[in-house]
């Protein structure tokens, strides 16, 4: 009996802390779930070739997305590019060369307040530096606003990853002869690929919804527009303006263009991984 | 500081014939920031042969190994003071190239340090850094080089695989022929066979007695018998210092001090 009663308390605490974990992972995919039932539910009854086609309506007539969906995808490949570049190499070089130097902990300390910096900030601060002195919203200044919310982003993933490299495969390379900056290059970057595209997609799913910085920066626009020195339409706002109105085609559509940034995200997400996938031992 | 020179009471390093050293360390101080690690080391290692590193944890064998091609010039903060002449050149000058340097003093790791591409193109690596040849003669070259490494038989129908998908054995022996194909004249071998199996262990010494026909292979072991059955040479280092340096046999039948002999014979370490 005495040998009994330890053993039952043992496993009844590690039941009750696997009830516990199963309990909180259910919760959070409940959440996530119901986001997403709702969004399918409500968005795939609006979805039509018109969605794709047209531009986005007057109140009592049909349209699509199309200047909004062209829009944003511009907006983000400009985006993501620049802010790819830019936080990768910053990444890069907080990992190998600044590691704890004073100048390194600065940077970082400031990318981390960037990190999370509220994106309506970052919105007003574009409006004052592009916006207004250039007298005019544009989807340039969208693809800045939503650059500056990527990069901090790329930045800190890149720098974790990098610094999760062993050290003894920068040293194998270096003890080849190679330089510091062909091993990063060619053997830590490869070696980190997939977290630095992981960090990428972080960043792209987090720009892909934001529309407080847009509102100050690329607004929005009725028609069709190619030039992103215009006002440049985008789902975000598309989606802010029409989900708000009293027209019902409006609000359907604002679901479809929801259910499509989700969907964009997904598909990202799921090309990335299988393009990164790590080869197996055999 | 007192205590240690207490510790150490005597030592006793043979001198080879200045022809037969390729490689000769003379008082060799080394230091990570203010912590001193090697105490005056002194030895000579012969051209084309094996030279065992014994010692207890700790003892400096890594440390001495990483000075040899100044892996420590990595990290602000170390540093080495004194000689270590590779074919007369002083390999700490400031002036020192260290990518030439690298080239002629390749090194191995204790675990195996693939890189994440082909096996094909992580023996081609160090290859593509020094020399610029046509695709037949890169072919040559890395089926040579895995050949001495032991390692063609395995791999020769999968070259395009990933070097990551070989065990832990294969993977060790890749990095040995990543390491030889760029030709070197030292090889440093750091512990390489301790995260490997009994049977892998058994093909890297084959393949490291294979290649003392052509290079110097320095390896640093904890391994009493790997290094009695590899090596020419054996040095026993305690505490940052170089106790006694000569023949294996010698060092292993009759090691003339006492640290040597209690080390060797299991009394401690």
């Amino acid at each position: 009996m005495s040998a009994a009663s330890p053993r039952f308390g043992r496993r009844a605490a590690n039941a009750a802390f696997l009830g516990f974990c199963w309990a909180a992972t259910a919760i959070a995919l409940m959440a996530l779930v119901a986001i997403l039932w709702s969004l399918v539910k409500q968005g795939v009854g609006g979805l039509n070739l018109k969605v794709f086609t047209m531009s986005t309506p007057a109140p009592d007539s049909e349209g699509g997305l199309l200047n909004a969906i062209l829009g944003s995808l511009m907006m983000c490949v400009l985006a993501m590019t620049g802010a790819g570049v830019v936080g990768a190499l910053a990444g890069t070089w907080l990992s190998e060369y600044a590691k704890d130097s004073r100048y390194g902990k600065v940077v970082r300390f400031v990318n981390d307040v960037l990190l999370s910096a509220p994106s309506i900030l970052v919105g007003l601060f574009v409006y004052e530096i592009m916006v207004a002195p250039m007298k005019g919203f544009s989807g340039y200044a969208g693809a800045l606003a939503l650059a500056l919310l990527a990069v901090p982003v790329i930045v800190r993933t890149t720098e974790d990853v990098l610094r999760l490299q062993p050290v003894a495969l920068r040293e194998a390379s270096i003890a080849l002869g190679a330089p510091v900056w062909r091993t990063t290059l060619a053997v830590i970057w490869k070696s980190a690929r997939g977290g630095m595209i992981t960090g990428a997609l972080l960043a792209f799913a987090r720009i892909s919804g934001e529309t407080a910085p847009l509102l100050f920066t690329a607004l929005n626009n009725q028609f069709l527009n190619l030039n992103l020195a215009h006002p440049t339409a985008n789902l975000p706002v598309v989606i802010f303006n029409f989900a708000l109105s009293a027209q019902d085609n409006w609000r359907r559509l604002a679901w479809v263009g929801a259910m499509l940034i989700a969907l964009a995200v997904l598909a990202v997400t799921i090309i990335a991984r299988l393009s990164t996938r790590e080869p197996q031992r055999s | 500081m007192t205590v240690q020179t207490l510790e150490v009471p005597d030592t006793k390093i043979l001198t080879l014939p200045p022809e037969d050293v390729i490689l000769q360390v003379r008082n060799l101080d080394f230091y990570y920031g203010a912590k001193q690690a090697l105490f005056s080391v002194t030895a000579g290692f012969k051209r084309k042969a094996v030279t065992a590193l014994i010692g207890p944890s700790g003892c400096g064998k890594s440390t001495l190994l990483r000075t040899l091609n100044r892996m420590y010039s990595l990290y602000p903060g170390q540093r080495a003071e004194g000689q270590v002449l590779l074919e007369g050149e002083d390999v700490l000058a400031r002036s020192v190239d260290l990518a030439a340097l690298r080239a002629r003093v390749g090194m191995v790791f204790q675990k195996p340090t693939p890189f994440p591409m082909s096996i094909f193109e992580n023996v081609a690596y160090g290859v593509r850094l020094y020399e610029r040849l046509s695709k037949a003669d890169m072919a040559q070259r890395v089926e040579e080089s895995l050949r001495r490494a032991a390692l063609w038989e395995e791999v020769k129908d999968k070259l395009k695989d990933s070097g990551l998908g070989l065990s832990g054995g294969q993977q060790q022996r890749l990095c040995v022929a990543r390491a030889i194909a760029v030709r070197p004249e030292v090889l440093l071998l750091d512990e390489p066979a301790s995260a490997l199996d009994p049977i892998s262990t058994a093909r890297l010494e084959e393949t490291i007695s294979e290649l003392k026909a052509d290079y110097t292979v320095i390896i640093v072991t904890h391994n009493m018998s790997q290094a009695a059955r590899l090596s020419d040479h054996t040095g026993f280092m305690y505490l940052g210092h170089m106790v006694e340096f000569g023949e294996t046999d010698q060092v292993f039948t009759s090691p003339a001090t006492t640290r040597a002999r209690d080390y060797i014979t299991g009394r401690f370490g």
